[in-house]
């Protein structure tokens, strides 16, 4: 099917790189060391704005553009998962159940009316 | 029971010696297996996984929708082994970004797990290094929160040592076990599924959900609100910089904005 490319390989590399050193970060140093307070500061809101970068425009923008999100399945998916976390938050099971749910409006939207 | 291995005399050659560390290595890890806990954490493990299982299925669709060969999914999955890393750099990838882009996009979304490991220091520190560096890496989110949920402090004695040490290696192993089975699963079952359906967006979900759970005081969620504007407004930008971009903005935003309002310093975190 897909071909097997290098650059993906390096890509898949360098991840696994990634996964070592950011788990193990201060593991690494026999030696007590601390990060500048800057940056222990900055680690509490960079995570969740990598996600939110990340996902953003895969909701709201069609071909680069925002495109009337109101008629777009996915931020309807999107809305109706956000909704049901914040709603089962202290369920075990909130994760799952979220995407279930933001699946549940994504699909129909889009397969029956092609939004 | 447990009674240690005999000590091999020490004239050996090197074939000799490769062995005995070899029957050693594989003695440690039966005693490991052998411990009651390690059997506690494998269950503590299976009984929260229900959520993970459906994660890692995702996260093996998303790879073979999103165009990568089976070769490098099946690749992707069982080195980087990093669920929300790999959601993030595969629509990167998709797309023809740049390696560090690519990189530095993963590298943020793990920074969750640099302060994992500066809480796991002092439970790992025992260890050699290339001992801690293999079991930090294994040690996912979940496994962290269990384990330091079971032990709220280090270890003091060499029994209370080997207790923690099979009680993680029991949750790692068995999450390890579910997440590449059903990441298996997702990727030769992915590729059948028809591309219409567009099940790649179950990855966004599963971000989204994630990134919820992130946001647990005020600023973080407002972090997340100006990364996310400012990803869709720099969405123009080559080379998909708008992902570091807005990252840059948003967390610059909020420390300028905690200088001023002052969030509690080690505040209500995760």
């Amino acid at each position: 099917m897909n071909e097997t490319d290098f650059g993906t390989l390096l890509a898949i590399a360098g991840l696994t790189a990634i996964s070592v050193v950011t788990r193990g970060f201060f593991f690494i140093s026999e030696r007590e060391w601390r990060l500048p307070g800057w940056a222990q500061r900055g680690l509490r809101y960079a995570p969740i704005a990598a996600l939110a970068a990340v996902i953003a425009p895969d909701i709201v923008l069609t071909g680069g553009a925002v495109e009337a999100p109101w008629r777009d399945a996915r931020a309807w998916g999107a809305l109706a998962a956000g909704a049901c976390y914040f709603w089962r938050r202290h369920d075990g099971l909130v994760l799952p159940l979220s995407i279930a749910a933001g699946m549940a409006v994504y699909l129909p939207l889009r397969l029956v009316w092609n939004w | 029971m447990n009674m240690p291995l005999p000590q091999p005399p020490r004239d050996l050659a090197p074939g000799g010696r490769a062995g005995a560390w070899l029957g050693r290595r594989v003695d440690a890890i039966a005693r490991t297996a052998r411990h009651p806990l390690f059997w506690v954490g494998a269950r503590e493990m299976a009984g929260v996984s229900v959520g993970l299982t459906a994660w890692a299925f995702m996260t093996g669709v998303a790879m073979v929708k999103s165009g990568m060969s089976i070769t490098e999914a099946v690749l992707m999955s069982l080195l980087v082994f990093a669920g929300s890393a790999q959601l993030a750099a595969i629509p990167l990838i998709a797309a023809g970004a740049p390696l560090w882009v690519i990189w530095a996009t993963a590298f943020c979304v793990n920074l969750r797990f640099v302060v994992f490991s500066l809480h796991l220091r002092e439970y790992f520190m025992f260890l050699p290094r290339a001992r801690r560096l293999v079991l930090g890496y294994l040690t996912g989110d979940v496994t962290y929160v269990l384990y330091t949920r079971r032990f709220p402090r280090p270890a003091e004695t060499e029994n209370q040592r080997r207790a923690q040490m099979a009680y993680l290696w029991g949750g790692n192993c068995a999450n390890w076990v579910m997440w590449q089975s059903l990441s298996m699963l997702g990727i030769f079952m992915g590729a059948a599924l028809p591309a219409r359906w567009g099940l790649e967006f179950a990855g966004t979900l599963a971000l989204l959900a994630m990134a919820c759970s992130l946001a647990t005081t005020r600023l973080r969620a407002l972090s997340a609100l100006i990364a996310a504007g400012a990803a869709v407004a720099v969405f123009g930008l080559p080379y998909r910089l708008n992902i570091v971009a807005a990252i840059t903005i948003a967390v610059a935003a909020c420390l300028m904005l905690e200088r001023r309002h002052g969030e509690p310093a080690e505040g209500r975190h995760a």
